[in-house]
């Protein structure tokens, strides 16, 4: 009896923390150039508002994770009139492949503009074989 | 439930992002007069406007973009900024394979029609982590006169 009463009260986290816990996992995912030549992947993203401390980059097993979140100082009391970026996160993940040397990544953020370059590993590059003739 | 089946990266990404996009902003508020100076979603840059007490602040996300060549203008209460993104991507002739080209690039403009009680001579822009800061000061409210009766 004392089991079924507890089940119906209201849950620990009330509605209120729930919805702030989905805000905070909100994101916007942002736009991204990907580029391949010979030598690697070249990968620009799109990050305005993100300063360098507030860039996470992640790589763990084959997945690349890109975290950023909008850390544009704006005073406590601004009332917002009109706004399109509403969610001041960005986040998107990228399969790498096996080729791709994920402990030689290069991460440069340069006004909102991130610029990683994920270079292939060395077996992995274009080779010319000569062929000899017979 | 929308938001994750939708927001999985990958071939659908882009479709189904937008259209989620665009029906969010069509059924928020069909019939409604739009401002005569709105542009589509997605537009580059996107603009958020707000208003403190003594001033009016936009904030406009433009990453990779030369902070010298962005030209803000305020001409008969419109308040404009305007540039222009230089392409990152190859030419053609490089060995270069292209898989996404989702940023966009060339020349942008926004337009922002300003408060009748926003001064014009006091405009502030900073440029900072690719987000331009502008700030237009309100004129002082005028301070009511008294006037003795004789």
């Amino acid at each position: 009896m004392n089991k079924d009463k507890e089940l119906t009260t209201t849950p620990s986290t009330s509605p209120a923390t729930t919805r702030d816990a989905a805000a905070d996992t909100r994101f916007v995912v942002p736009r991204v150039d990907v580029l391949e030549d010979e030598t690697g992947i070249t990968l620009l993203a799109d990050l305005p508002g993100v300063p360098r401390e507030h860039l996470e980059l992640k790589v763990e097993g084959d997945t690349l994770l890109v975290e950023g979140v909008v850390a544009t100082p704006m005073p406590q009391e601004l009332k917002s009139v009109y706004a399109e970026v509403r969610v001041p996160r960005y986040r998107r993940s990228f399969t790498l492949s096996r080729e791709l040397d994920a402990g030689r990544i290069e991460a440069n953020l340069k006004d909102g503009v991130l610029n990683l370059r994920i270079p292939k590993q060395e077996h992995a590059r274009p080779r010319r074989i000569d062929v000899r003739a017979g | 439930m929308y938001e994750s089946l939708f927001s999985f990266p990958g071939a659908f990404e882009g479709d189904f992002q937008r259209l989620r996009h665009e029906l969010d902003d069509l059924f928020g508020a069909v019939g409604m007069p739009t401002g005569i100076r709105a542009v589509a979603p997605g537009t580059f840059p996107a603009i958020n406007v707000g208003n403190l007490p003594q001033s009016l602040e936009v904030y406009a996300f433009a990453p990779g973009i030369d902070a010298a060549k962005i030209e803000v203008t305020v001409d008969r209460g419109v308040l404009t900024l305007a540039g222009e993104r230089p392409s990152t991507l190859p030419g053609d002739n490089t060995k270069v394979n292209v898989y996404s080209r989702e940023r966009p690039s060339g020349r942008f403009r926004r337009a922002i029609s300003l408060p009748d009680d926003a001064d014009p001579a006091k405009v502030q822009a900073t440029y900072r982590d690719g987000v331009l800061h502008i700030s237009v000061a309100r004129r002082d409210a005028p301070v009511p006169t008294r006037i003795a009766i004789q």
